[in-house]
């Protein structure tokens, strides 16, 4: 059955500040099909769809819709037009009730439009949850209601605007089994009135299962639509990976010893960290592969000490310790670099010389509590030659450096502090492709000097390049471990959508 | 990884009951036994011309802590309110006194300029992307110094116009022949009135909803299609102008504008507001508690007043419940 073209997307481009986002995407959906936008993280899909709900604008390029060639200056435009996102992250004001959220900016009014008529609202509401078979009191606050249903109202409040094209962006992120087969039905529902729906996510199960065709987008380019029930999954995980495997070379493989530095048993963090357990060792590099959300920073937040645990054991170099905040984890030895270089780990307006310096203070210490200066200076130089810093001096600000050379203070900060044990949260995230291949040195270089480096990171081929031993979590849980020739891609993404059998 | 995700959860968990309402009722039941407290330690304390004598110090206060709540609840905070009160003082003192325009053109001029004082720091706050503290910081001594330089450091006294006094120190409801010498003043009804109409306002209205929406999630209500900064300048306006009923209040009962006064009750309206349960941190407050709010820090120091407390020591313990009232909301959202 081919049912009506509903959107079509031509030659779109948009680039933000050093990056190139999309590159001549097109994109069509037609009327009552699911049709799923697949690729990577950092693929393009969210930039593309947050431009077709008037977000972003484009840079270049057409957007035609029902027929007319339309402009999508903010998102009421696209609302109007019946054009409704669902964001990967919820957009909802969580002090308001149900449906003062659904109708937000267009409240029914009463008495000339002064006031809001309250009444109306929840009727309206109680109308749209029948609809979508939803058992849900419009009076609710956000607040006291579980994401999963916090997603159905903000599905709700898509449809309200009476939508024929509405835009899921990872829906399913936050829900369990029953509530996606609860979306599901709502999704079934919806397409059988005819509603075109585009959905992102990164769980192959669920695409093969809802979608009719699929839409595969990578580095920012349109690759390639087929239908979903002529294609098997594994060709759409290579074309979403582009590459082949044996392009990418094997940096020479840095294995580590036998000695175990760090052992953690059974950790338990709410619905964040299911009985994690795993082991590292003396000069390994380990990564930590899943999808967003899985799990891998909080693990790494929890055995830093930034996070209170449930429950769990850690051992560092056979002790038993008790982490229960950073600074017990620094004084064993272990460094946490955050993915958010920025906010966590750099004192920007402060200089190279004194970000290298920062952590180990009382090493620098005169008489008197004065700060030596000459032995800052001595340890600025010497980190910033050999991990080759480019800095014009050691009294360059920070801010002013580009984000490999960030990440490399960073890094000459935990070292002088004497960490062993270093976390990597997302080392490469954010700087381009040259820097990176500089950070992948350097962590070889530390795991060849001893050091234990455990290394989260979404890019799938960075784990394949750097690590001999994988991790993959799924929703909190290790759901496997795979080493040497084992970590290729479509082991990683299995084990990363292998979710808990309800 | 996302910790954007993880948002929902955590709030999703949070209590049952809305933590505004808790926090009211607490208050109050503190009011309450406040109240009974002082009325033990001292037959002084519950008399008719002591209520009216807290009521009257309450209601400045207490109107300047219904202006800032709507700019907290946005997630803002208005540190120019007490000198921005002064100002219109001096203002209505300028148009009645120096310029001899009648009454209610100097009450109009003095809300007036409110409203366009708080629109300014609006505009600021909403368009220029700066921080509400640093720009009505700024406000604050900019329309202190407005002040000193339009009266001439001098204060202005409403010498000509005794009508003017009474708006605050008349009274329309006077209950003598109930109980006796029970007068109520109209600045007190005045702070009745305006406590109604700004929980009207807050409660049934686009521009409370969008108040409390702005505060709980700015960008949610910007991705709905809200123009979010002309409401958040109107939120602004409509402060300032409540701010200028203050400023209204306090000239007509000291039957003169000062233009010295006023910094130090821009801290005493927030502290009223905190005390009712309006969280700092945005979408969380009511006008009945700020009231209440202001009731409790005028009563306690009333009550420690007739107790013989010197005013040092009442000043220390005003400190004391701030920050007692925000830890208990602290300790109540954490629990959730």
């Amino acid at each position: 059955m081919l049912s009506e073209q509903l959107l079509r997307m031509e030659g779109i481009n948009k680039s933000f500040p050093g990056v190139n986002a999309l590159k001549d995407v097109r994109f069509e959906a037609r009327a009552g099909e699911v049709h799923a936008l697949l690729g990577e993280n950092g693929a393009g899909k969210s930039t593309l769809m947050k431009i077709l709900a008037g977000v972003y604008s484009k840079d270049t390029g057409r957007i035609i819709y029902k027929g007319k060639e339309i402009n999508l200056p903010n998102p009421r435009a696209a609302q109007h037009l019946g054009i409704g996102i669902i964001h990967q992250e919820l957009n909802l004001a969580q002090h308001l009730t149900a449906a003062q959220n659904i109708f937000i900016g267009r409240e029914p009014r009463s008495l000339l439009g002064l006031m809001l008529d309250e009444k109306q609202m929840n009727e309206d509401a109680k109308k749209l949850f029948a609809m979508l078979r939803l058992d849900l009191d419009p009076r609710t606050r956000v607040m006291d209601l579980v994401v999963a249903k916090q997603q159905m109202i903000e599905i709700a409040k898509a449809l309200s605007f009476n939508s024929g094209l509405l835009i899921m962006d990872e829906p399913t992120a936050a829900l369990n089994d029953k509530e996606t087969e609860e979306l599901f039905r709502i999704i079934r529902h919806l397409k059988d009135g005819g509603v075109g729906i585009i959905y992102i996510s990164h769980r192959m199960d669920e695409i093969k299962k809802i979608a009719d065709r699929i839409t595969v987008m990578r580095d920012g380019a349109w690759i390639d639509t087929v239908n979903a029930a002529d294609v098997e999954m594994d060709q759409i995980i290579n074309m979403m990976v582009g590459r082949k495997l044996d392009e990418m070379s094997r940096a020479p493989g840095v294995t580590g010893s036998d000695e175990v530095v760090l052992s953690v048993r059974n950790l338990n963090r709410g619905g964040f960290i299911k009985d994690a357990c795993f082991e590292v060792h003396r000069g390994e590099i380990l990564g930590f592969a899943g999808l967003m959300g899985a799990g891998r920073t909080e693990v790494a937040r929890a055995v830093f000490g930034a996070d209170r645990v449930d429950s769990g054991e850690i051992f560092i170099c056979g002790k038993k310790v008790r982490i229960r905040q950073p600074r017990d984890a620094v004084k064993h030895g272990v460094g946490y670099l955050s993915e958010d270089r920025k906010r966590f780990g750099l004192a920007l307006g402060m200089d190279v010389e004194a970000n290298i310096a920062l952590a180990s203070m009382e090493k620098f210490l005169g008489f008197g509590g004065v700060v030596n200066r000459k032995a800052t200076r001595k340890t600025g130089a010497q980190f910033v030659e050999s991990l080759a810093i480019k800095t014009p001096s050691l009294a360059q600000k920070v801010r002013f450096l580009s984000g490999g050379n960030q990440q490399k203070v960073i890094i000459a900060k935990w070292i002088v502090r004497n960490s062993n044990i270093l976390f990597f949260d997302e080392p490469t995230r954010g700087i381009d492709v040259g820097a990176k291949f500089e950070v992948y040195k350097l962590l070889n270089r530390l795991a060849a000097e001893g050091k234990t480096v455990i290394m989260i990171s979404s890019e799938m081929l960075e784990v394949i390049r750097l690590c001999t031993r994988v991790l993959v979590m799924c929703e909190g849980r290790i759901t496997g471990e795979l080493s040497g020739d084992e970590i290729t891609q479509e082991n990683i993404l299995r084990l990363a959508t292998l979710r808990e059998a309800n | 990884m996302s910790t954007i995700a993880e948002k929902p959860v955590a709030a999703a968990s949070a209590q049952k009951f809305g933590s505004s309402a808790t926090q009211k009722l607490l208050a109050f039941g503190s009011l309450v036994v406040m109240l009974i407290i002082f009325s033990l330690a001292t037959p002084n304390f519950f008399r008719v011309d002591n209520m009216i004598s807290i009521m009257l110090s309450t209601a400045v206060a207490g109107v300047l802590g219904i202006g800032v709540t709507f700019v907290i609840i946005t997630g803002g905070i208005d540190l120019s309110i007490g000198t921005l009160m002064t100002f219109c003082a001096v203002i209505t003192g300028v148009f009645i006194t120096n310029w001899h325009f009648p009454v209610l053109i100097g009450v109009l001029a003095g809300l007036l300029t409110g409203s366009l004082i708080g629109c300014c720091s609006g505009v600021l706050v909403s368009k220029l992307k700066l921080p509400p503290f640093i720009v009505t910081l700024g406000m604050m001594l900019i329309v202190k110094g407005l002040s000193l330089v339009i009266s001439g450091t001098k204060p202005i006294y409403f010498v000509d116009t005794e009508s003017f006094n009474l708006i605050a120190m008349g009274t329309m409801l006077d209950l003598s022949a109930i109980i006796p010498d029970f007068a109520i003043p109209n600045a007190v009804l005045i702070f009745f009135g305006v406590a109604a109409i700004a929980g009207f306002i807050l409660n049934k209205t686009v521009l409370g909803r969008y108040t409390f929406a702005m505060g709980s999630n700015e960008e949610a209500v910007r991705l709905s299609g809200v123009n979010v900064d002309a409401w958040k300048i109107g939120i602004y306006t409509l402060s300032g102008a409540i701010v200028g009923v203050a400023g209204i209040l306090i000239a007509s009962r000291l039957n003169s504008a000062q233009p010295a006064l006023g910094q130090g009750y821009e801290l005493d309206a927030i502290a009223a507001a905190v005390i009712g349960g309006v969280s700092l941190s945005g979408g969380e407050g009511t006008i009945l508690g700020t009231v209440i709010g202001a009731f409790i820090m005028s009563v306690l120091i009333n009550g420690l007043r007739i107790l013989n407390v010197p005013q040092e020591w009442q000043t220390v313990v005003t400190g004391l419940i701030v920050i007692f009232a925000v830890y208990t909301d602290n300790l109540r959202r954490r629990k959730g």
